[in-house]
């Protein structure tokens, strides 16, 4: 039995629904409905190993602000966003904070960091 | 009253401020100064924290803060002057601009070019004019995105999110991961107005459900928000009564349109564009007020801040021109309007005779979704050049660059239609 998945590509502004159709062994045995082969690219990883940056915020003592934005280095599995949300709202930094800081090494074993997209200097 | 001279007054320092006075300092002019009302540089930039920003720009993608900062740095580097939490009251035709902060008080600068980069603000709830009680829980979606990234407030824990344009998709992301319930994204057009990356990222990856074709027709509550009525739109955004039903919440973000803040522009004397709501400007960005300039969403709305940047370059360069020693003017203005299902395009007229120029970017943006289309300029009934896209929507700024030399003398006007590809 195979099974149609239906994914959107976000490779450009056009936004393709494709389908694909997977056999019983989780092979992708037909692609259809994408305009391009970057297209193909984006659905094939999409459905094995979707990623997603994750931007959001850490909490900050003594800064002009109580928070400062930070994001995943690198795009990191979606399944773990929930996550990865909350191991970020354990941390409490210390202004000031410089851009590229990073907050959390190796976020639940991703390989991903989680760093300071911002100075924030102190109040 | 505190007097002070400058050559050059820019007001706002967001992407559109910081970027003319960036430009303005490459090509020679020294004597800067920015006025900004927060405390801090950066404008809009600083609460959208998530990527997305720079990719047309800096060639990779940035979060909001970052974009900003790279432009703060450039301009502090530059020993450009800053004036932070200061007000500006009034700028006259004269080039007066009147100010106020809590260290000099009143101010009184005298300029000899200034500007406008003030930005845009959101439409309200009485913009659009929901009916019912006025409980607290109502919030345009960027107030909202303020509180939460910058300012560390929830506004609620159930959400309803009006209008599906990028800040309310950002939004209804935004407020999942901080734990709230989105109940659900509801746009009155048949169509969103938010790019397809954000609707796959923002809501599909949530299970956050967009309704097309609703709206709000009534607010619930007394001290708090605890329920919108919602109903079904016909093609002319009318409600159907009988499709009303009822959404409990105890927050409710509107994400219903942004509006060019152009009070002081007005009071100037600087002329409006009715459809932008922004300045009528010329291809240097440069308002029927000589050596009033204006770029940024001030101008119109973008929807990519990267478009901010090249334009507020745009302005910058031209003010300096005419600090050092004036533009000179083609014999015949042309005027640059739009034709079948184009809104607008900015700039609105091509007046300048600027000697090492290749290309004048039009800026526009198409009335409806349409997919692969053909995009023509025409002077008078004289086809000059087209490209084709696949699909044009009316979220997304549309550039049409036009090589200088296809601008000759004896043009007094340019029209772009879009149609569809073979017509």
């Amino acid at each position: 039995m195979s099974e149609t998945v239906e994914i959107t590509c976000i490779s450009c502004p056009m936004g393709c629904d494709v389908e694909l159709e997977v056999n019983e062994d989780d092979d992708i045995v037909d692609i259809d409905g994408n305009s391009c082969q970057a297209g193909i690219e984006y659905v094939k990883n999409e459905y094995r190993n979707p990623t997603r940056i994750l931007p959001t915020t850490a909490r900050v003592k003594g800064g002009v602000l109580p928070l400062v934005p930070v994001k995943t280095d690198e795009p990191m599995p979606k399944g773990l966003l929930d996550e990865a949300m909350e191991e970020i709202a354990k941390v409490e930094l210390e202004a000031p904070v410089e851009l590229g800081d990073v907050v959390i090494e190796n976020i639940l074993d991703t390989g991903v960091n989680i760093v300071a997209t911002r100075d924030l200097p102190k109040k | 009253m505190n007097k002070q001279e400058y050559e050059l007054v820019v007001v706002g320092g967001g992407p559109a401020g910081l970027a003319a006075a960036q430009e303005a300092y490459d090509q020679g002019v020294r004597d800067i100064l920015i006025l900004e009302r927060d405390f801090e540089l950066g404008g809009i930039l600083q609460q959208c924290i998530h990527n997305g920003f720079g990719l047309h720009y800096f060639g990779e993608e940035l979060t909001g803060p970052e974009y900003a900062q790279q432009f703060m740095e450039n301009v502090r580097e530059r020993g450009v002057d800053i004036k932070l939490d200061t007000m500006v009251l009034e700028v006259t035709p004269e080039k007066d601009v009147y100010a106020i902060n809590s260290d000099d008080g009143m101010l009184y600068i005298d300029a000899e070019a200034v500007i406008l980069a003030m930005g845009c603000r959101e439409r309200t709830r009485e913009a659009i004019d929901i009916p019912g009680t006025r409980p607290a829980g109502v919030y345009s979606a960027g107030t909202a995105q303020r509180y939460v990234n910058m300012e560390q407030w929830i506004p609620g824990e159930k959400v309803v999110i009006l209008g599906s344009g990028d800040i309310g998709l950002i939004m209804a992301r935004r407020m999942h991961l901080e734990g709230a319930e989105v109940e659900a994204v509801l746009e009155i057009m048949p169509f969103s107005g938010g790019l397809v990356r954000n609707i796959v990222q923002c809501l599909d990856d949530f299970d956050i459900p967009l309704r097309m074709q609703q709206t709000v027709t009534e607010i619930h509550g007394k001290d708090r928000l605890e329920a919108v009525t919602v109903a079904e739109v016909d093609d002319n955004m009318q409600p159907i009564p009988g499709t009303e039903y009822k959404i409990e919440c105890d927050t409710l973000l509107l994400s219903v349109g942004l509006i060019p803040e152009n009070e002081l522009s007005k009071d100037a004397g600087v002329k409006m564009h009715d459809v932008t709501g922004g300045p009528i400007v010329n291809e240097g960005r440069e308002t029927n007020i000589e050596g009033i300039f204006a770029c940024g969403n001030v101008l119109h709305v973008h929807d990519l801040v990267d478009w901010v940047t090249e334009e507020s370059l745009v302005a910058g360069k031209t003010a300096a021109n005419y600090l050092q020693g004036g533009i000179d003017k083609r014999e015949q203005e042309i005027e640059v309007n739009p034709g079948e299902n184009v809104g607008y395009i900015v700039p609105q007229k091509i007046t300048n005779d600027v000697e090492d120029r290749k290309l004048v970017d039009l800026y526009m943006r198409c009335k409806k979704p349409m997919e692969h289309v053909t995009i023509n300029l025409y002077s008078g009934d004289k086809k000059l050049l087209d490209k084709n896209e696949r699909r044009v929507e009316p979220g997304e700024m549309i550039t049409f660059p036009v090589p200088e030399q296809m601008i000759s003398d004896d043009m007094d006007s340019l029209k772009v239609d879009i149609v569809k590809e073979g017509e």
